[in-house]
């Protein structure tokens, strides 16, 4: 059955996409690891760590994309999903430091003994081993969405004032994990890790492991909407978000197909979140901040939201912006450029990128044959 | 009337041991400054107090010199000399000034903490009896926190000849203080003290009461323990009200804040993620009218203010037409969409103030009138947050009175209840929406210049306020101006009196899962608009 389910959700776009990320998490490591130093093709390995950044951003916008675009659910605040998933790696790496720290103690953290703690608090316990965590990662931000996703959707709020809420939901955890007594490193958050599953985590192998593992994780996930999308729930998610009041007199638990994507792409989050932490090497609240989830609801909005390659793109093109821009003389500027891309973005290019060249082919297509081949296009987004 | 004939002989029987038993007789300068000649912190003491109760006329004056340094002596000659504004020495008991050279070892007599506080209490007891009242009543107070048994002469004259009701209950309350720490009054007296102590109140009778000497006998300790408990439950009372003080204050900021906001959202369907930037545009209003008055015309300061409001609304209220035109406009019928671009917009807009006037706070002061306080029973009122609390009333009533009676309140009316009836009725719709987006962004202009007043005003003063002004909105609902104002001030109350138990973070999460849990019952806020054509 899951092949059946993969081959009826790749279509040439999905199959090239699905090929140059393979390609790049191949030839990034080799050309990092095996070609020497002084040849031209060497990527540094301060780059790999950048690129496998970039993977995870990419991560995240694609689970924004799967409930913006495809279900019309605007969270502007998925940064919480992101950065618990990052919290959660955070604690395990934490662990794995040992008596590596500056205070040397085995079982605590360099800043619970700072703090003049005594013991681990209950929810470190099990970090220690890394099946847990994994666990962890995928599951605490989807508890999450799930009690908030169930009290919001049951509620029936929807548009503008769920986007609110959910900024008050990250605002609200910002603000918590700020404090020094939530146990989570305060605003130092976690940071100075040693071991990754037993690999040093500054090693270039395991720079070029991890790139390899978020261009997997992509990959995976970006099959995973595909079949979520092609599939018939993926119909009634595009209905929902084209005619949700219809939908639901049309007899279908609009609430209940919410809940599922909000949860799956909660979970998503949560891992590029927690593939984040070991390539940047810090956890700090200031994840959590509104503005950090807003900027990834831009990076899909650049690249083409209802088009999951083009929120991979986006993230990509945005986040390179970024980096170029903050790190030259135009650093001054970079949010003035930011907030213009905002607002040029919505005004001039509301498909966004890869939906603009989608709907030029399509409309190319249109001319050459009198017909849609098989009446089946990409969904437009209708808001 | 016999009891309190009984209290009045037992008090002057306890004034007449206290007054033999302290041994306090009326010494004679000489003698009393014959102290000050040792260079000794516990002579200067003794010395300090007969020279107050030595009931000389120049007592006083030579007590100011000690305390501003100028009270010298000399060992050799065992003389004490005040030091005159041009320096030259005068005799301190006769006031003449010094004949022939002073002498070599002339010397200030030195203090330290403790005889600075022997001196204060000193200076009010001989203060008791100055003519004026105000200064009677903080000597009497100064007696109450010295409790200097030295000041007890004069506190029995000053009490006997006192007519003023609010100064004869300062000395009452120092009288018992005095008593309550002395060995000799007998019970019944010190009973009596501790009520008129306990009437008193405050912090200083609690922490008098929570003092008393060990030997204290166990009926006055009861006393004394009852009296703590109610004085504690009254602090407690007043504590309560001054934290709805504080939410009220809270409360009539984040009307201000919210309000424009909540209008926009009614007519137009649009959250304004760039408002926040609207209310900071008017706080730097008011700093820059503020800079150009300092620079041309100082003695117009008291008026910065009245000249900031109109020009905070002007310039909010043009920037939001602007917007409207250029940006909302062509977004119509996609609020998401519109939430990003005015988000990028406060962006833009807060990184132009950073550039102009710099990332750090901007210094915004306050005209005299609305500087100070005063005591309203336990709280303190400040005039600013009272002037900040009558401005958003004003505010409100005048937005009330402009959606009720004027054509264009009509309009906006019209629009938000249902916009394409509105047109086919020959309403402007975008002409409204442009006007609106106008008014709302004009009121947070002068939500800025209010806030200026309060809170720091920096480039980040509009993030600060905008995640509360969403709360409200969503709180309050939206199509009317009641919600906003109820929702504004239940969460403004609500914010103050979760503080002192969960701190300011735990009492904003707090506050927030509330809100979460309050849209399960009520989706669209607490004064929802109702109709088909709401459907948002």
């Amino acid at each position: 059955m899951t092949t059946h389910i993969l081959i009826r959700s790749l279509d040439r776009g999905a199959v090239a996409f699905v090929i140059v990320i393979a390609a790049l998490a191949v030839l990034v490591p080799l050309l990092n690891l095996a070609v020497p130093e002084s040849s031209a093709l060497h990527v540094p390995t301060y780059l790999v760590a950048l690129f496998g950044k970039y993977a995870c951003y990419a991560l995240l916008a694609l689970s924004i994309d799967l409930i913006w675009g495809f279900c019309g659910i605007l969270s502007l605040g998925h940064g919480a999903f992101f950065a618990l998933g990052g919290y959660a790696m955070g604690m395990y790496l934490m662990r794995q430091i040992g008596t590596r720290g500056v205070y040397a103690d085995p079982i605590l953290p360099d800043f619970m003994v700072f703090l003049n703690w005594k013991q681990l608090p209950v929810y470190w316990y099990g970090f220690q081993y890394f099946a847990y965590a994994a666990l962890m990662v995928a599951l605490v931000p989807g508890v999450l969405a799930f009690v908030f996703g169930w009290f919001a959707f049951r509620s029936r709020v929807t548009g503008v004032y769920l986007s609110i809420i959910t900024q008050a939901l990250t605002f609200a955890l910002m603000l918590g994990f700020f404090r020094n007594n939530f146990g989570f490193g305060g605003n130092n958050g976690l940071t100075d890790f040693k071991d990754i599953l037993g690999f040093n985590v500054q090693a270039e192998t395991t720079r070029s492991a991890l790139f390899a593992i978020s261009c997997a994780a992509l990959i995976v996930a970006f099959l995973l909407c595909r079949a979520v999308i092609t599939s018939k729930f993926g119909k009634v998610l595009i209905a929902i978000r084209d005619a949700e009041a219809r939908t639901r007199f049309l007899g279908y638990r609009v609430e209940s197909y919410k809940l599922f994507v909000f949860t799956l792409s909660a979970c998503m989050a949560g891992v590029a979140g927690a593939l984040y932490v070991p390539q940047v090497g810090i956890i700090n609240p200031s994840e959590f901040a509104p503005g950090n989830s807003i900027e990834a609801v831009i990076w899909v909005a650049v690249g083409g939201r209802g088009t999951l390659s083009g929120a991979v793109v986006g993230a990509v093109l945005v986040n390179y912006a970024k980096t170029y821009f903050t790190s030259g003389p135009l650093a001054p500027y970079w949010l003035f450029m930011l907030g213009a891309l905002f607002v040029a973005v919505t005004l001039l290019l509301p498909r966004g990128i890869v939906g603009t060249l989608r709907h030029w082919t399509a409309l190319r297509r249109d001319r050459a044959s009198a017909a849609a081949e098989d009446g089946v296009r990409e969904p437009l987004p209708a808001e | 009337m016999r009891l309190t004939r009984a209290c009045l002989i037992a008090l002057l029987i306890a004034f007449g041991i206290a007054l033999g038993g302290a041994g306090v007789h009326a010494a004679s300068l000489e003698e009393a400054l014959a102290h000050f000649t040792s260079d000794d912190f516990s002579e200067t003491a003794a010395g300090i107090g007969e020279v107050a109760a030595s009931g000389s006329p120049r007592a006083e004056k030579i007590i100011r010199a000690l305390q501003d340094g100028q009270l010298m002596f000399s060992a050799e000659r065992k003389a004490v000399y005040l030091k005159d504004d041009s320096g030259n020495l005068v005799d301190a008991a006769s006031g003449q000034p010094l004949a022939g050279p002073a002498p070599d070892d002339v010397d200030t007599v030195r203090l330290n903490n403790r005889l600075r506080g022997v001196i204060d209490g000193a200076l009010g007891g001989l203060t008791l009896l100055s003519p004026d009242a105000g200064a009677r009543f903080d000597a009497a107070q100064a007696v109450f926190k010295s409790r200097q048994v030295s000041a007890l002469p004069t506190l029995e004259a000053a009490l006997a000849k006192e007519r003023d009701p609010r100064v004869k209950r300062a000395l009452a309350e120092a009288h018992a203080a005095i008593t309550l720490l002395g060995d000799d009054a007998p019970d019944q007296a010190k009973i009596a003290a501790v009520e008129v102590v306990r009437d008193r109140g405050d912090q200083d009778a609690l922490a008098l009461l929570a003092s008393l000497p060990v030997a204290t006998s166990a009926p006055v300790l009861k006393a004394a323990a009852a009296a703590i408990s109610a004085i504690q439950n009254r602090l407690a009372l007043w504590n309560a009200v001054q934290n709805a003080w504080y939410g009220m204050s809270l409360g009539s900021v984040l009307l201000l804040a919210a309000i424009g906001l909540a209008i926009t959202f009614g007519v137009m369907g649009v959250i304004n993620m760039a408002h926040g930037e609207m209310v900071m545009l008017g706080a730097y209003s008011t700093f820059a009218v503020q800079e150009v008055i300092r620079a041309y015309n100082p003695q117009l300061f008291d008026y910065s203010l009245v000249i900031a409001i109109p020009l905070a609304f002007a310039v909010s209220g043009l920037v939001g037409i602007l917007i409207e035109r250029c940006i909302i406009r062509f977004l119509y019928g996609r609020p998401l969409e519109t939430l990003l671009a005015t988000w990028g917009l406060s962006l833009i807009l807060q990184q132009a103030v950073r550039s102009t006037f710099g990332a750090h706070n901007s210094d915004v002061g306050s005209p005299s009138w609305m500087s100070g306080a005063f005591e309203l029973g336990g709280i303190t009122i400040t005039y600013n947050r009272l002037w900040i609390i009558c401005f958003a009333l004003v505010v409100f009533i005048a937005l009330l009175a402009i959606l009720r009676f004027t054509r264009f309140g009509l309009e906006m009316r019209a629009v938000t209840q249902n916009r394409p009836m509105a047109a086919s009725m020959g309403i402007r719709t975008s002409r409204v929406d442009a006007l609106t987006f106008g008014l709302g962004s004009g009121i947070a202009g002068m939500a800025g210049v209010a806030l200026s007043q309060i809170d720091n005003v920096s480039p980040n003063l509009g993030q600060g306020y905008i995640i509360d002004s969403f709360m409200v909105v969503v709180f309050g609902g939206v199509g009317n101006l009641w919600g906003t104002l109820v929702g504004s001030f239940v969460l403004g109350i609500a914010n103050k009196f979760l503080e002192p138990y969960a701190g300011a973070v735990l009492g904003k999460i707090a506050i927030l899962v509330l809100i979460i849990l309050f849209i399960q019952k009520r989706p669209r806020g607490m004064f929802a608009l109702r109709g088909r054509a709401v459907e948002a």
